[in-house]
């Protein structure tokens, strides 16, 4: 509660003293806040910055989280080839969460009290997020959260750097919806049994009624991490499909998507009858899968491996470098992805706003981080919005294809506020999340700073 | 005479020229299939389908395949496995110059499909013409078409998909008599698919003879529902139960038959499992053609690498604990997690892919809705013969006389002169070889990673607990019981749900009879 108020009025005093034309260009906003003594920064100022790493290489959660830490690595390297941040080099600290929840939050607290760590780049699953979050925002750390997640959230400690539900799940659906993407009217929301799932669903639900479906043309159902079984699910979905054109919503997450979409195959159901798009597999979960039955079904996403930019080819040449030089596992297999990309982005942004800040202390790094600019491989200039702390970002529909990789046939013209709150969920529609003057909060119907002066003024 | 001949001469000579003709038009379209454009090739299908053409089919059908290939002059050719033909002639080809490959989405496969489907209703086999009626359901614009070959048509089967296909569309006919004959196709063929708009007439319908034929049929359609489903749930039951099963029946012996509490038990599954996987590297690499019969040679070796295993484990560390129960707990434990840590060093953290063999892909269609996959089918099968042959081993040989005799009394059957040393240790290898066989089985139907055997050392305690420890026809039994009753509960409560409410039955069911279904009667030495 103290690191709050303080922090809270850190940001008052850093808008008062920008004054009121801080509107005109986000990097106005990024003035330096020079005297905040930051638990963070007690060490001198021309040794490496340490830089923490806080993905699962064991567990579950490995398969997907193990590529992100590499990548991390990888930029890393990028940057201090370059000369490193404030002419210094960066120092990664990585460490292993396990696929533990709890011991993710152990993990951050030594992080930043005993490494002493100027940022962490981590975190997979939202229960992870959820774990960590206390210990961020009690410690004034910051991290960048590289994953699609479920929204509903904004922490002045966090910065989020993968889609936001109206950045992936709510264009796919209305992808789905039009003559191209052959006019769903029924709808599976199939998902693992936790919070992502749930609650991208339940705003997915609003939207969908929002969109005149009715209740009874929807099927929800969860499955228990892991689970391997889906032959009735499959089964009921066939049947359920009977009678109006229908289109299976997927957030299975992890192992599961492998017996999932093996048991689609076998059933003989095909992308053209029931088409199903999934919002957490990408190029790294099909490289375990024979990939032949699954063409036509779809994805969503920010970035593809596949995309024909000549930022990407850059970062994919990159990556393939890094993991041929440094003797990764299964070397020629290794594939770039969405999260890999967000990692990529959100490491290179907060290496600029140091620069900017001429500082790592939490406060003024997190002031400059907002309204970053980065050329990103998916082709498109991201801003990191300062209000709410997500990325503006592009939103691509693919196609699996016979060889794992995507084919994109829709995509946004542009980059796409996020909407950290929902505004389909009447709870949350009237939620806001805005970390500048006068709201400064991340989860406020009302700003924080309203004034009577203010009010006079305006 | 020569008139006569004249005026012949002139037909052959019209019929070529027209059909030089049409091969032309038709020629030009199947051109336009390999456009860069998605638009003119979209055209490009809907014109194919107005011709109705039979010759476009190789092409529409390498389409929809990724088989179409574009040369560099823009000509398009099909690709059949190692050989290019040229798509219009069908004749081989040997263009110069590097090709691109057309690509489709599914906004050209719904396009394209009713298309190949309207003309292969004229094919020759009878499959094919069935999966294209079948196709044509729902498409309006076939019916003149679908009409047509109902006439001509032979096979009953193919019969009964066009019947139902034009039936479904003349229940908006507003002809009442039309109406009345399709509804009474539909009670006949009784497809679960047309219950919707059966329920959609019945809202509009105002004519009350049609209103009871409609009735009629849709409680015909419901019982036949609710007898695929029971079937469904069976069938998919005991598909689940052959995995309770396989994962359990090693087990029974080392807990059930001997007492240990294994708790390193489900990495023997996983060690089943990756030497699947390694078999079928080594079958990628010397011997592909060999390749669909990888499984064949898995099999004994999974076996013998799980036997082996289990024996090295009993003699080292097992053994020193015979009677202390809660060490052996620990130990095992201890065990379990050094082999999976083993294994993810050796083989990485991720997943590892076991193809099945094109023979086991797939599935039938045992009742029309409920498809038994051929993967699933091939564990239920592998199951049977797997506690056939433990049966086998324990009742029919000179081994399983002794391991029942060491079992039963100790002290006696060592005083009878039976090494209990040494039985004691191939009853615990052959437990381990079993799990072994279980996970080449679970390597076919779910994901192979170093946490596999996690997932079912629950499933497989519970089971053998269920089942009465010490007999083997209680493990099956139990098997049998919670795979069905998890499957008929799941379409009720959902998945999770159906997995709570089993544990719920079993931590009753146990209260009432702590011994297990099947209770041994008599002594045993723990």
């Amino acid at each position: 509660m103290h690191s709050r108020f303080c922090a809270a009025a850190i940001a008052v005093v850093t808008l008062a003293a920008a004054g009121c034309e801080k509107k005109e260009t986000p990097a106005a906003a990024t003035t330096p806040t020079a005297s905040t003594p930051a638990p963070a920064d007690t060490r001198p100022d021309t040794g490496p910055i340490k830089v923490g790493i806080l993905h699962s290489l064991s567990g579950t959660m490995a398969i997907s989280e193990t590529s992100l830490k590499d990548v991390a690595l990888m930029t890393i390297a990028e940057i201090n080839e370059k000369g490193g941040v404030l002419g210094r080099k960066l120092e990664p600290v990585v460490v292993d969460p396990a696929s533990n929840w709890p011991l993710f939050a152990e993990k951050a607290r030594d992080l930043i009290q005993n490494q002493k760590v100027a940022v962490t780049f981590g975190c997979w699953t939202s229960v992870s997020r959820k774990s960590v979050l206390p210990v961020y925002e009690e410690l004034n750390g910051l991290l960048f959260y590289p994953v699609q997640y479920e929204g509903e959230e904004s922490s002045f400690n966090v910065f989020y750097t993968g889609a936001a539900p109206n950045q992936q799940a709510i264009p796919a659906v209305e992808y789905l919806m039009s003559p191209k993407g052959g006019n769903a009217k029924r709808w599976v929301l199939l998902g693992s049994d936790y919070v992502y799932p749930r609650t991208t669903n339940k705003i997915l639900r609003y939207f969908l009624h929002s969109k005149g479906v009715k209740d009874d043309d929807i099927y929800e159902e969860y499955t228990p991490f892991g689970h391997t079984d889906y032959q009735t699910i499959i089964a009921k979905i066939k049947s359920f499909a009977k009678g109006k054109r229908t289109a299976v919503v997927s957030t299975i997450n992890g192992d599961s998507n492998v017996p999932f979409y093996k048991e689609l195959g076998n059933q003989g159901i095909k992308a053209t009858d029931i088409p199903v798009v999934a919002f957490s597999v990408g190029e790294e979960e099909l490289r375990g899968i024979d990939t032949k039955p699954l063409v036509g079904h779809l994805a969503a996403w920010n970035y593809f491996m596949s995309l024909d930019t000549p930022e990407n080819k850059e970062f994919v040449a990159k990556w393939k470098a890094y993991v041929e030089k440094n003797h990764l596992p299964e070397a020629a297999k290794r594939v770039t992805n969405d999260p890999m990309e967000a990692t990529y982005i959100g490491i290179h942004m907060w290496a600029q706003a140091v620069e900017q800040a001429h500082s790592t202390n939490v406060d003024a790094v997190r002031q400059a981080v907002g309204g970053q600019l980065f050329r990103a491989p998916s082709g498109f200039t991201a801003i990191l919005d300062a209000k709410n702390h997500h990325l503006h970002k592009p939103v691509f529909i693919g196609e699996v294809k016979a060889d794992g990789q995507f084919k994109v046939v829709w995509k946004t013209p542009g980059p796409v506020r996020a909407e950290a709150w929902s505004p389909y969920i009447p709870d949350s529609a009237k939620k806001v999340a805005d970390w500048t003057f006068p709201w400064v909060c991340g989860n406020c119907t009302e700003p924080k700073f309203a004034t009577k002066a203010l009010a006079a003024a305006k | 005479m020569t008139f006569r001949l004249g005026a012949a001469a002139g037909v052959v000579l019209a019929v070529a020229l027209a059909g030089q003709a049409r091969a032309a038009g038709l020629d030009e379209a199947i051109r336009a299939l390999g456009a860069s454009d998605p638009d003119t090739v979209r055209r490009a299908v809907g014109a194919l389908g107005e011709r109705g053409d039979p010759g476009a089919l190789p092409a529409l059908d390498a389409l929809l395949d990724d088989r179409l290939r574009v040369g560099a002059d823009g000509a398009v050719y099909i690709k059949d496995r190692e050989r290019l033909l040229d798509a219009a002639t069908g004749r081989p080809a040997a263009p110069a110059g590097s090709l691109r490959e057309v690509e489709t989405d599914n906004e050209l496969r719904r396009l394209a499909l009713p298309v190949l489907a309207r003309l292969r209703l004229s094919a020759a086999d009878s499959a094919v013409r069935l999966t294209a009626a079948e196709e044509l359901a729902g498409d309006d614009d076939s019916l003149p078409l679908l009409r047509a070959a109902a006439s001509r048509e032979k096979d009953g089967k193919v019969r009964d998909a066009i019947a139902l296909a034009v039936a479904r569309h003349d229940l908006q006919s507003t002809d009442a008599g039309q109406r009345l004959a399709a509804l009474s196709t539909l009670r006949q063929l009784g497809k679960v698919a047309v219950k919707t708009e059966i329920e959609t007439l019945l809202r509009t319908e105002k004519d009350t003879r049609i209103r009871r034929a409609a009735e009629a049929a849709l409680s015909s359609i419901h019982t036949r529902e609710v007898v695929v489903s029971g079937v469904g749930s069976v069938l998919y039951g005991l598909s689940l139960s052959s995995v309770f099963l396989f994962a359990a029946l090693g087990l029974a012996i080392t807990f059930g038959v001997m007492g240990v509490i294994n708790m390193a038990h489900g990495e023997m599954l996983t060690i089943g499992a990756y030497t699947t996987y390694v078999v079928q590297g080594i079958f990628q690499r010397h011997f592909p053609s060999l390749f669909p019969y990888y499984l064949f040679a898995a099999i004994p070796m999974a076996f013998a690498v799980a036997t082996a295993t289990g024996v090295i484990l009993e003699r080292g560390i097992i053994r020193h604990l015979y009677g202390r129960p809660l060490e052996t707990l620990l130990a095992t434990w201890g065990i379990s997690l050094a082999l999976i840590q083993t294994i993810r060093l050796i083989f990485g953290a991720a997943n590892v892919a076991v193809a099945n063999p094109s023979w086991l892909a797939g599935g039938t269609e045992v009742v029309a809705g409920i498809t038994v996959p051929f993967n699933r089918l091939g564990v239920i099968l592998f199951v049977i013969a797997a506690a056939a042959f433990v049966w086998f081993l324990l009742q029919r040989t000179r081994l399983g006389l002794q391991v029942r005799a060491v079992t039963q009394n100790r002290a006696m059957a060592a005083c009878l002169g039976i090494s209990t040393k040494r039985i004691d240790m191939w009853t615990f290898g052959l437990g381990s070889g079993i799990a072994g066989l279980g996970g080449v089985a679970l390597s076919q139907i779910g994901n192979v990673g170093p946490e596999l055997g996690q997932a079912y050392i629950l499933d497989s305690f519970m089971v053998v607990v269920l089942g009465g420890v010490g007999r083997i026809a209680g493990t099956i039994a139990a098997a049998l019981g919670l795979g069905i009753v998890q499957k008929f509960l799941e379409p009720i409560s959902g998945a999770v749900l159906g997995k709570i409410a089993v544990l719920v039955v079993i931590i009753l069911f146990i209260q009432r009879r702590p011994q297990g279904m099947f209770p041994v009667k008599g002594r045993i030495e723990a």
